[in-house]
């Protein structure tokens, strides 16, 4: 399709540009070649414009505009690199660091911070200014996140993500001028605010003010304890993303490498998330057509992404008997290790530790929520984020880039494309649809791919034939988008049959506990490793995979089943409250 | 939104447990607020006219008002408490009822302000910006009041102390407390 934008054209730094009408200077440099720096600029939110960094010149202008919240305009030009400009920059930034912590080499950070980087590229060799910060007490009251704030530097990336893009606001700025913070209400640790844990914030925090609760430390330690069985699951996100930390092209699966990087940091057992997405499908599938046949909560709603689920809680507690009662892959696969494959191997369920390697924060404190540990023992003891793993991996001293291609583990590593693609917005509906279809018709898919529920727009809507029954699916990415679809949904009455919810935008490929980047086109390359992963797969559909098949003919019966239920299903806070107002409302 | 208010204060003499408004959060006064927050809904900027005229209802801004405002408003809690703390007219704390305002700014001080400061801190038993244990007196500092030939200067209620002298200080109070119980005697 073509742009229909008006274009302007404006000289920078002697360059003619061709810009859209609408657009910022900083973009429209970057395109043509110039990388201004930055600090407070993200991709992932709206220009903020409270840093000054990327200050430039425009001849004839006032002052020294920030270009990432000026527009272009027609024959302006603009120096981006004169001695005013770096002299600015450079005090800014010195400003910056003059109230920051000079502990790098201890920081959680180190080596990958955007504001060493800048200090480095600008040329800053001596600490010109200090000023005494009082210390703050690093938060530490989430399972998930961490907030340092002697670190912080007040840019705002996190507020504005944390409001606008995932609709929460947990955090916020408070006071004013030296004593500004950034803060939940009242000063609260992140537990007691209104956090969902998915981390968003600490994917884009610039320094290392907000980052994940780290554990991998403890995990390399439990790994070479003899007594103990440890034992690893991996998300389908995580083969998406973790060659990016190795220099390895962003969008290029690394499946192979990663199975084998698992086995040689000495993991016991090394299984994937994928199995239990497959058996997520065979359960929630179930749910659906039991829930079209009763007309029982309907819209069903997925509930494989943790931060989505507390946001439900949350802020939309009257959604919470749509959700599906199925927990996540993550727990189900965590429920299945100490139980299924404790007894098949003979280990005592005590001796075997579970963890589980997530694209995600908010996985963290899904582990932690007291419910988890319906078989006895803890369903998942320890989950790492991506970045975590890809640390473990570093200080082990294996060169991932260079791995041969592994696999995984049978039976708990055995899985199908549609396990694939649940690591992107669309995804679940997607494997779901698959499976259903088949249950239903009783006749194989044509078409594997849904087409029309792929993609990143931050609400999609299709309607699916499932041979002769119309079933309206929708799928939202990105709490924000969560918030338009359930709104819209209670003041229209609009009927949906299924929907598909992930917390972050683009799902879980670009999670919170996902590598830092700064390349707006990040979330589309990790999707497509997903889909070419799913094409190259042999089985590409949940109820073909063997494994899958085998668990319910040794263990659980049928999808849905009492023991199936025990171990692989949840119940939500505010669940008994809402069927209370349900009841009353029935009277 | 009655009932709302009314579960979250069953009694009308329960304290919010926030701050120290004596018990006085009854239901009318969550009532009120509504009328406040209905009044502005649909204009922008709202916010701070609603935080205003709540702050003049509640005497300050405790978390209960800033939630319920937040709420009504449709704004998130974070944001309200941003602004809330951002400007120094608003309160978290109930303040006294009298503010003494001291000037610090240089004639003042060079005049011996900061003398009167301590034996205002020892005497109130309350540190800048706190209040005294018997409700009546909000300590603060300002910067020059634009009268620096009556130096050193302190504003209480709306009246101007001049040339005020850390011995004087006992005796002026007194004259406040006096008027207080005057005023309760007299109700």
């Amino acid at each position: 399709m073509a742009d229909e934008r008006k274009k302007v054209t404006l000289t920078i730094d002697g360059i003619q540009v061709e810009a859209y009408e609408g657009e910022m200077v900083l973009e429209a440099a970057r395109r043509a070649g110039i990388d201004i720096p930055t600090l407070c600029y993200h991709p992932a939110i709206g220009p903020i414009g409270s840093c000054r960094v990327c200050v430039v010149e425009i001849e004839n202008g006032k002052g020294l505009p920030a270009s990432c919240v000026t527009p272009v305009r027609e024959g302006i030009v603009v120096r981006t690199n004169t001695d005013a400009v770096r002299e600015a920059r450079r005090t800014v930034v010195e400003l910056i660091l003059a109230s920051h912590p000079q502990d790098c080499l201890s920081c959680e950070r180190n080596g990958k911070c955007e504001l060493q980087d800048l200090a480095m590229r600008l040329g800053i060799r001596e600490a010109r200014f200090r000023r005494e910060k009082e210390h703050k007490e690093s938060d530490t009251s989430s399972a998930a996140l961490v907030r340092d704030m002697d670190k912080c530097i007040l840019c705002g990336r996190c507020v504005s993500v944390c409001g606008e893009v995932q609709n929460v606001a947990a955090l916020g700025f408070a006071y004013r001028g030296t004593d500004a913070m950034v803060t939940p209400m009242f000063e609260r640790g992140l537990a007691d605010s209104k956090c969902v844990s998915c981390g968003q914030c600490a994917r884009i925090c610039p320094v290392g003010a907000i980052y994940e609760k780290e554990e991998w430390q403890k995990v390399a330690e439990l790994i070479n304890d003899p007594d103990l069985h440890v034992v690893v699951q991996v998300a389908p996100a995580v083969r998406a993303s973790i060659g990016e930390e190795f220099g390895i092209p962003a969008g290029t699966p690394v499946t192979g490498k990663l199975a084998t990087a698992l086995k040689r940091l000495g993991f016991d057992a090394v299984f994937d998330t994928q199995f239990t997405a497959d058996l997520t499908i065979m359960e929630e599938g179930t749910e659906l057509l039991e829930r079209l046949k009763t007309k029982g909560p309907l819209p069903l709603i997925t509930s494989c992404s943790p931060g989505w689920i507390r946001y439900a809680e949350t802020f939309h507690p009257e959604f919470v008997p749509n959700l599906s009662s199925c927990k996540s892959p993550q727990q189900m696969m965590g429920a299945i290790i100490k139980t299924y494959y404790a007894e098949k191997t003979g280990i005592d369920p005590d001796k075997i530790v579970s963890v589980s390697i997530m694209p995600c924060t908010a996985k963290k404190f899904e582990a932690s929520r007291p419910e988890m540990d319906a078989s006895g023992y803890r369903d998942v003891d320890f989950v790492l984020t991506t970045r975590e793993l890809a640390k473990m991996i570093r200080q082990a001293g294996i060169r991932f880039q260079d791995l041969p291609d592994g696999e995984f583990d049978a039976p708990l590593g055995i899985s199908t494309g549609a396990g694939t693609i649940f690591g992107v917005t669309g995804g679940v509906m997607e494997a779901a649809l698959r499976t259903v279809y088949e249950i239903v018709t009783k006749k194989p898919l044509g078409k594997i791919e849904f087409s029309e529920v792929r993609g990143l727009d931050g609400i999609r809507e299709a309607e699916v034939d499932l041979g002769g029954t119309k079933v309206r699916v929708a799928v939202a990415h990105g709490l924000s988008n969560a918030n338009k679809l359930l709104t819209h949904i209670k003041e229209t009455g609009e009927h949906y049959d299924f929907i598909e919810v992930m917390g972050c935008p683009g799902g879980c490929i670009m999670g919170g506990g996902q590598p830092r980047s700064m390349d707006p086109d990040i979330a589309m390359k990790r999707a497509a490793a997903l889909y070419t992963e799913d094409r190259g797969m042999e089985l590409r559909k949940s109820h073909e995979n063997p494994a899958v098949v085998r668990l319910y003919e040794e263990f659980l019966k049928k999808p849905g089943s009492d023991v199936a239920h025990r171990l692989l299903h949840t119940t939500y806070e505010g669940a008994e409250e809402a069927a209370e107002v349900s009841r009353k409302e029935a009277m | 939104m009655a009932s709302e208010v009314a579960a979250k204060h069953p009694k009308p003499d329960t304290v919010c447990g926030e701050c120290k408004c004596q018990g006085n959060l009854h239901d009318d006064r969550f009532d009120k607020l509504q009328d406040i927050i209905d009044k502005y809904k649909d204009q922008a900027g709202s916010l701070i006219p609603v935080l205003h005229e709540a702050q003049q209802l509640f005497g300050c801004l405790p978390e209960d008002v800033q939630v319920f405002v937040a709420k009504g408003l449709g704004i998130p809690e974070s944001e309200v408490y941003g602004v809330v703390t951002f400007y120094s007219l608003f309160s978290l704390k109930p303040k006294g009822k009298w503010t003494i305002s001291v000037c610090l700014g240089t004639a003042c001080y060079v005049k011996g302000a900061a003398d009167c400061m301590e034996e205002l801190k020892k005497e109130l038993g309350c540190d800048v910006g706190g209040t005294s244990e018997d409700g009546l007196f909000t300590l603060e500092g300002v910067r020059c009041v634009g009268a620096c030939a009556l130096a050193p200067v302190a504003v209480i209620g709306d009246t101007v102390y001049a040339k005020v002298k850390p011995e004087d200080i006992k005796g002026i109070l007194a004259e406040f407390v006096e008027a207080n119980s005057t005023e309760a005697r007299a109700s």
